[in-house]
């Protein structure tokens, strides 16, 4: 038997039955919320942060992983609040700053108004969403690619960096990677912060504290001021 | 060169036991082969990969053979601020291992470092196969290698 239960989400009242993340709740509502690491058919993982929303009333809320956050009865959740757009606005520039090179990640930070990077780029390869080391274990019946080291140290490899056993070179990982895809101007690019697809900020957030809008991309306000 | 198979009895086969598995692998073999770990993780079925990422958390698990005496100085803080330093240096200079420790040519020694020993009140301390050495100077370190390990 399915139990349904209401909670509130960005102010209207929902329904979603156990076992089911914000996330999902949020997307069967029609409600965008970015994910990096989430990807449907793998087991959530929690790692990115880019889904975060906030939970609890205003004032006594805090930041939670909405792929991984468990929908529950009562609870109050807001995913655009100024709060949430802020976080993911500085995770994306730590991300673009890690990985100035991908193309998603560029995109991104395009699509939800990053227009800076304050941190000095680093020029990653990688930035450990472990997307391809669940893909391998859970798509692709494989073990051949995991983590390796811990803290600043870890990275995702085969087993003693050899050619893996276990590999059957389907390409799963580089296709779900996020990082893989190189930015339009190619590998060489001279600004950390491509911006050529940059959204406009919605300016509702700044009067309304929450934005809740299906525009997508947002304009119709911004012009309508102009 | 000694295997595992004979432990197999001792923990049962289970993914669990993993890291006494491994434990064991490395007393036998004084660090983790490569061969003993591809049969460990045929013979209890858990991924290589697992194996190899739990190897390479763990710190006291070592992928590459060690020296016949390991040599291990304390860098956390209390023994840093009371000059462990040079202690290391000088260390990495009689052994003979580069300057960020590692095992010597020789395959005599291996020089490590930790941080904190949880001795801080015999800051500086190291450690020589095993038996800890409070208060040493980097003096008393090639002292006690020259009289006993050479
Ligand atoms: S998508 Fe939820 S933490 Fe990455
Ligand atoms: S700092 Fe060396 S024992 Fe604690």
């Amino acid at each position: 038997m399915v139990i349904l239960f209401g909670f509130t989400l960005n102010g209207f009242e929902v329904l979603a039955w156990e076992n089911m993340s914000i996330l999902e709740v949020a997307g069967f509502y029609g409600i965008e919320i970015p994910t990096l690491c989430f990807m449907e058919g793998l087991s959530p993982y929690g790692g990115c942060r880019l889904c975060l929303v906030e939970v609890g009333p205003v004032g006594k809320s805090r930041l939670v992983t909405s792929c991984t956050y468990p929908a529950r009865e009562g609870i109050e959740v807001r995913t655009h609040s100024q709060k949430v757009l802020q976080q993911r606005r500085m995770l994306l520039e730590l991300y673009v700053a890690a990985c100035p090179s991908s193309k998603w990640l560029q995109d991104l930070a395009s699509k939800h108004h990053v227009t800076e990077v304050r941190f000095k780029p680093k020029g990653e390869e990688c930035i450990l969403c472990g997307r391809c080391v669940r893909m391998c274990r859970e798509q692709m019946m494989g073990e051949a690619i995991g983590y390796v080291d811990r803290g600043t140290q870890r990275r995702i490899t085969t087993p003693f960096d050899k050619k893996s056993e276990d590999c059957r070179l389907c390409g799963g990982c580089m296709y779900v990677c996020p990082v893989c895809q190189l930015r339009c101007q190619g590998p060489k690019e001279e600004s950390t912060l491509c911006s050529s697809c940059l959204n406009l900020y919605p300016p509702c957030a700044e009067k309304f504290e929450e934005v809740m809008c299906y525009m997508d991309p947002c304009a119709a306000c911004e012009l309508e001021k102009g | 060169m000694k295997t595992f198979c004979h432990c197999n009895n001792h923990y049962g086969l289970e993914n669990s036991s993993i890291i006494l598995f491994m434990q064991n692998i490395q007393r036998n073999c004084g660090y983790l082969p490569e061969d003993e770990l591809k049969r460990l993780a045929d013979n209890t079925g858990t991924p290589l990969m697992d194996i190899y990422s739990i190897a390479t958390f763990y710190k006291s698990f070592k992928l590459e053979p060690q020296g016949e005496h390991t040599i291990t100085v304390c860098t956390g803080t209390a023994c840093h601020l009371r000059g462990s330093g040079e202690v290391f240096e000088e260390m990495a200079a009689v052994l003979g291992v580069g300057s960020g420790g590692g095992t010597s040519e020789d395959g005599k020694y291996t020089l490590e470092k930790v941080n904190c020993l949880g001795a801080c009140a015999l800051a500086p301390l190291i450690v020589i196969d095993g038996h800890y050495h409070g208060n040493v100077t980097p003096g008393k370190a090639r002292e006690m290698i020259e009289e006993h390990y050479k």
